[in-house]
């Protein structure tokens, strides 16, 4: 049961072969057996998972069941769940219950989705190696002496592992597509403001978005077809209509214009890895589409000005977490200042406060011109670039990360080099723009991710081109052999 | 550009974290490093650029005044670390 896809499991359901019991209590299983192995879950809740099992089981008897009801979903713990801890891998939510769901939450809720536990993440989705959370690193189920990209590594690693069949995941600069590609799984990043921000816990806002994270590009669109829409309670949420993005995945390739970034395939891009990619975007020509050489000529600018924004808005965020509301709060506070300095000093872990001083300083006055309105004007130039690309091509394609997955511990004392395993996410989140990772080969032995970035709202196109790759490929089917998860 | 630890330890008091002494010297340096590399983009060429906050250019969306959420006080404040009588509790601050 664990190795079907969601897709798979619903048909499953339907057909009475399996109970949302039976399958629940199957994953429930699998956590137990292999999850001290790899950390992906912070929380798990039996009692909670099995009750919305038995619920989804009588909704599928009444025949209300919608594509998803009584399918087992992991979430990232940075999703608001009421009554069940919500941790952001930081100490200052170690005791966090939240008083409400999440949007995400209340829609998976809605569609008879069963809860299956919280993953682990990088502390407030700050990291690339899921190596900064305060419930200690996830492991690579590929390789448990690899990380498995962050910051939602937990959710990677669960889906990888076949603990869970899919997963929720969030996305700043390539927090979807990182782990995904790091993981050898399906993950999409739609474009800012498809999915609701409430009740996600925020990093940097005018960046931050919520997607699915699954086997297949055809589950990742079931998954998207319950989490996208308009919430009134989030003023950055679209009112673009949602679609049903299962609609258009067997579409023909034939004349898709695809561009080449010619800045994503250069001098830093690992050998093995631009194999796999060459080799995937012949299959995309095989079916008919057409491989376009473009440039993006401000590439260059995407780290530091990624660097720069994404800090300034965290360390706006950040600053609710004071000890009087909720959270962590110091022990025997003196006095105010020294409840506020002390809690935060405590809670925090060293990136999520590197991040909070540089984004501190990039606003302080005198320096607010120079380095954060600088920045914002970068991201207009990196995102015009995008604009001018698309309006030749109908799709962006290149490799998601530079490498495949490096050894815990390799990068984790040098932030500058680990903000260079972004180097090709950051700028989808720039720019807004809906971005793919869907496996596409091997390097060493190691999962390598094809990213594909789309117009605004453009995420049924993508999903299109994933779900043809993936019905003539079969390295999305393909298990890790470590630990038993196959 | 370097950055001075008394510098670090301004930014660290507007951020009101805590730094330890004997951690001021490193957090110094790896702040130095980071500025360093998004100093690269003093070089780019941004005359007459409009800033973008939002990358769909979107604007903040105004809703009617008028009240439409309960008052669950009770339940917020159940997960607070200290409160009395309905308020948040916190060190005295006037004497």
């Amino acid at each position: 049961m664990h190795n079907q896809t969601v897709a798979q499991l619903a048909q499953g359901l339907r057909d009475k072969a399996f109970s949302s019991v039976e399958l629940t209590e199957t994953f429930l299983q699998r956590i137990n057996e292999h999850d001290a192995n790899y950390n992906a879950f912070v929380t798990v809740d039996e009692g909670r998972a099995l009750s919305g099992a038995r619920a989804a089981d009588q909704r599928l008897a009444s025949g209300a069941a919608s594509a998803l009801t009584g399918i087992p979903i992991a979430h990232k713990d940075i999703f608001c769940t009421e009554g069940l801890r919500t941790s952001c891998g930081s100490r200052m939510l170690d005791n966090f219950v939240p008083p409400y769901n999440a949007t995400v939450i209340n829609r998976f809720n809605d569609a008879g989705a069963v809860l299956l536990g919280k993953t682990n993440l990088d502390e407030f989705a700050m990291g690339s190696s899921n190596e900064n959370s305060y419930y200690g690193p996830v492991k690579n189920p590929w390789d448990p002496t690899l990380v498995p990209g962050g910051s939602s590594g937990g959710s990677a690693a669960a889906v990888a592992a076949r603990m869970a069949p899919a997963a929720t995941g969030t996305d700043t600069g390539g927090s979807i597509r990182q782990p995904a590609a790091f993981c050898g799984i399906t993950g999409l990043k739609p474009t800012y403001g498809r999915v609701s921000r409430l009740g996600m816990i925020a990093y940097a806002s005018s960046l931050d978005q919520g997607g699915p994270m699954a086997r297949t590009a055809e589950d990742c669109a079931l998954l998207l077809n319950a989490m996208a829409g308009h919430d009134p309670l989030d003023s950055t949420s679209s009112e673009t209509p949602a679609e049903d993005y299962t609609a258009n995945l067997e579409n023909s390739l034939k004349g898709l214009r695809i561009g080449l970034p010619r800045e994503y395939f250069c001098d830093g891009l690992d050998g093995a890895t631009d194999s796999c990619i060459q080799a995937a975007l012949k299959e995309l020509e095989a079916q008919g589409a057409e491989l376009v050489d473009i440039s993006l000529p401000n590439s260059s600018l995407t780290i530091p000005a990624y660097y720069i924004i994404a800090p300034a808005e965290a360390s706006t965020n950040l600053s609710r977490f004071d000890g009087v509301r909720y959270g962590h709060r110091c022990e025997d506070p003196a006095d105010l200042h020294d409840l506020y300095t002390r809690t935060r000093e405590e809670g925090f872990g060293d990136e999520v406060k590197r991040r909070i001083l540089v984004g501190t300083y990039a606003l302080s006055a005198g320096y607010y011109d120079a380095y954060y309105k600088k920045a914002q004007q970068a991201r207009r130039l990196i995102s015009n670039d995008f604009s001018q690309a698309l309006d030749g091509v109908d799709i962006i394609a290149g490799p998601t990360t530079p490498g495949p997955a490096f050894a815990l511990g390799a990068k984790s004392n040098d932030p500058i080099s680990m903000y260079l395993e972004d180097v090709y996410t950051l700028a989808a989140n720039l720019a807004g723009l809906p971005g793919m990772s869907v496996p596409a080969g091997l390097a060493d032995g190691k999962p390598v991710g094809l990213q594909l970035i789309g117009r605004h709202f453009a995420e049924a196109g993508l999903l299109n081109v994933a779900h043809r790759f993936q019905q003539a490929t079969d390295w999305h089917t393909m298990t890790p052999k470590a630990g038993g998860a196959d | 550009m370097a950055i001075e630890q008394d510098e670090i330890g301004k930014i660290a008091e507007l951020a009101r974290i805590r730094i330890a002494d004997e951690q001021i010297g490193e957090v110094t340096q790896r702040i130095t490093e980071i500025l360093g590399m998004v100093d690269q983009l003093q070089a780019a060429d941004t005359a007459g650029v409009e800033p973008m906050a939002n990358p769909l250019d979107a604007t903040q969306r105004l809703r009617a005044d008028e009240v439409t959420e309960i008052n669950r006080r009770e339940a917020f404040q159940a997960i607070a670390p200290a409160v009395q009588n309905g308020l948040y509790l916190v060190p005295k601050v006037i004497e």
